[in-house]
């Protein structure tokens, strides 16, 4: 009880604790250079208000549902592809090695040459973002799959279709689950970054458009709802983890 | 006629393996070794004396490297559904719950999912864990996983169970009392058995024949029968003789293995 309260109580004081430094240090500066939280809040509503913020924020989620959700759809499937047959992993391993380093920023020039300005580069950015650690974690979580489970599979005479399908994807699943968390957590943070560079739309582009005019608060409020959005999918992403975690029985 | 009934039959089995500096190991010496349907074996050694390696053969998880191994007259060439192998660590699926698990066999042989559904309850019934269907693998005890891995087993009506060490991860008194239900689902369904352990009472406990096994290079000590009727008590004077029977032929391999050592120095 008592370390349950602690648990709520402290972080709520170190929340109140950032804001007054933060209200402190925002008194020595001109509100150009560093609002106050009063100011962002405000900015926010105002941002409401006019109806701009709620379209920014569809299109962003919008962006990213897709992106990742295409990602995922590739990645998964050619990871378990990859996983089950090593010859062809160690022909294509060096070259996802190669890749993988690039951050998704790099490909931007890229991207605006082959789709053009608008939606495409930062979906694109995002898709890149979230689809290597899908792929890489689905590899090593069908390579990881314990050999006795393959052993009892062939034991009892289940075909190939029934071992992979009903053994191994299910086997791998709680691996494959940590990528997909990962990939999350990369995808919001450069679906801001694929926003800033081309697009017209999106919390990514608020934030540039805010900067154009000197809102500082605006641009403050930008990255104050990226942040609180992104902790909003990280949570519905664990509270999905935990669900399917205790209909596969691996967590209690 | 005793070659018709035989069940399982080794004919100069030899299993060696390259170690990874090229040297070459002997596993198992070249051995024979029949076994009856319906028989009660076990194979018992300490560790390196290939025991795990001769239930991994018979079994078709790994093939000899000369000599044969048969079932049924039929030479062993792989795993094989009326050949199942019972593990130390169960091998249950744990995304699959108690009956899910005890399905995946029936599944795997196409068996329809009504006919699939009664039989494992029935099976589940068997080793009584009725009850327990909807719990998944962690919800259990080491012996009611066992038992969910012997149901599982059971369900396909296999000829032949092979169990590698299956009790040994369990505490005594969990050991004890599955080794019971083992020997009463064996008397009530009546599966050839081999039965891999370093437990002397166990194999006593068990086994009709007991196969002493001697490491350097693995091969087989001596055939002890045990002619107590089953279930055995193990408190009474007649295990006892058949423990000292066991521990005097261990005695002896101990001493030879330290011969040998001390030769090789």
């Amino acid at each position: 009880m008592k370390s349950r309260l602690f648990a709520i109580l402290v972080p709520f004081l170190a929340g109140v604790a950032f804001i007054a430094l933060w209200q402190l240090a925002a008194g020595r500066y001109t509100p150009e250079q560093l609002p106050g939280p009063a100011d962002v809040l405000k900015a926010i509503k105002e941002l409401s208000d006019n109806g701009v913020l709620w379209g920014h924020i569809g299109i962003s989620l919008v962006r990213f549902g897709s992106a990742y959700l295409l990602a995922v759809a590739i990645a998964i499937p050619l990871g378990l592809f990859l996983g089950r047959f090593s010859r062809c992993h160690a022909a294509i391993d060096p070259l996802i090695q190669v890749l993988r380093p690039i951050s998704p920023i790099a490909w931007f020039p890229l991207a605006v040459l082959w789709f053009g300005i608008g939606n495409a580069p930062a979906v694109f950015i995002i898709f890149l973002a979230a689809f290597y650690p899908v792929l890489l974690t689905t590899i090593s979580a069908v390579r990881g799959v314990p050999p006795l489970y393959l052993k009892v599979a062939g034991n009892f005479g289940a075909g190939s279709r029934m071992t992979f399908l009903r053994v191994i994807v299910p086997a791998a699943f709680p691996g494959i689950m940590v990528g997909l968390h990962i990939a999350v957590g990369t995808a919001w943070i450069h679906l801001v970054a694929g926003e800033m560079l081309g697009a017209q739309s999106g919390l990514g582009f608020m934030i540039v458009d805010a900067r154009n005019f000197l809102r500082t608060d605006q641009i403050m409020a930008g990255m104050l709802l990226v942040g609180l959005l992104g902790l909003g999918i990280y949570r519905g992403m664990k509270a999905v983890e935990r669900l399917l975690g205790r209909r596969w029985g691996v967590t209690s | 006629m005793s070659i018709q009934t035989s069940k399982i039959k080794l004919s100069a089995v030899e299993k060696h393996f390259t170690s990874a500096r090229g040297e070459r190991q002997v596993a198992v010496s070249p051995l024979d070794l029949e076994i009856q349907s319906g028989e009660f074996v076990c194979l018992v050694g300490p560790s390196g004396c290939g025991k795990t390696t001769l239930i991994n053969l018979m079994a078709g998880f790994e093939q000899p490297s000369a000599g044969s191994v048969t079932i049924d007259g039929r030479p062993v060439s792989g795993p094989d559904p009326d050949h199942i192998m019972i593990f130390q660590d169960y091998g249950l699926y744990p995304w699959r719950t108690v009956l899910g698990n005890v399905l995946f066999g029936l599944q795997a042989k196409g068996i329809p999912a009504g006919e699939a559904r009664d039989r494992a309850l029935a099976t589940l019934e068997l080793v009584g864990l009725r009850h327990a269907i909807d719990k998944h693998p962690h919800e259990l005890s080491g012996g009611m996983k066992q038992r969910v891995a012997i149901a599982r087993a059971l369900a396909v009506e296999p000829s032949v169970l092979f169990m590698d060490e299956p009790f040994a991860a369990l505490d005594a008194f969990t050991r004890y009392h599955l080794q019971d239900e083992l020997l009463r689902l064996w008397q009530e369904t009546r599966p050839t058995v081999v039965f891999v352990t370093h437990d002397l009472d166990e194999a006593i406990a068990l086994g009709q024949r007991i196969v002493l096994m001697a490491p350097n290079p693995g091969r087989i000590q001596r055939v002890l029968e045990v002619s107590l009727p089953h279930p055995r008590e193990r408190t009474r004077d007649d295990f006892a003789f058949f423990r000292r029977e066991l521990f005097t032929e261990f005695h002896l391999v101990h001493q030879m293995a330290l011969q040998e050592a001390e030769y090789s120095i």
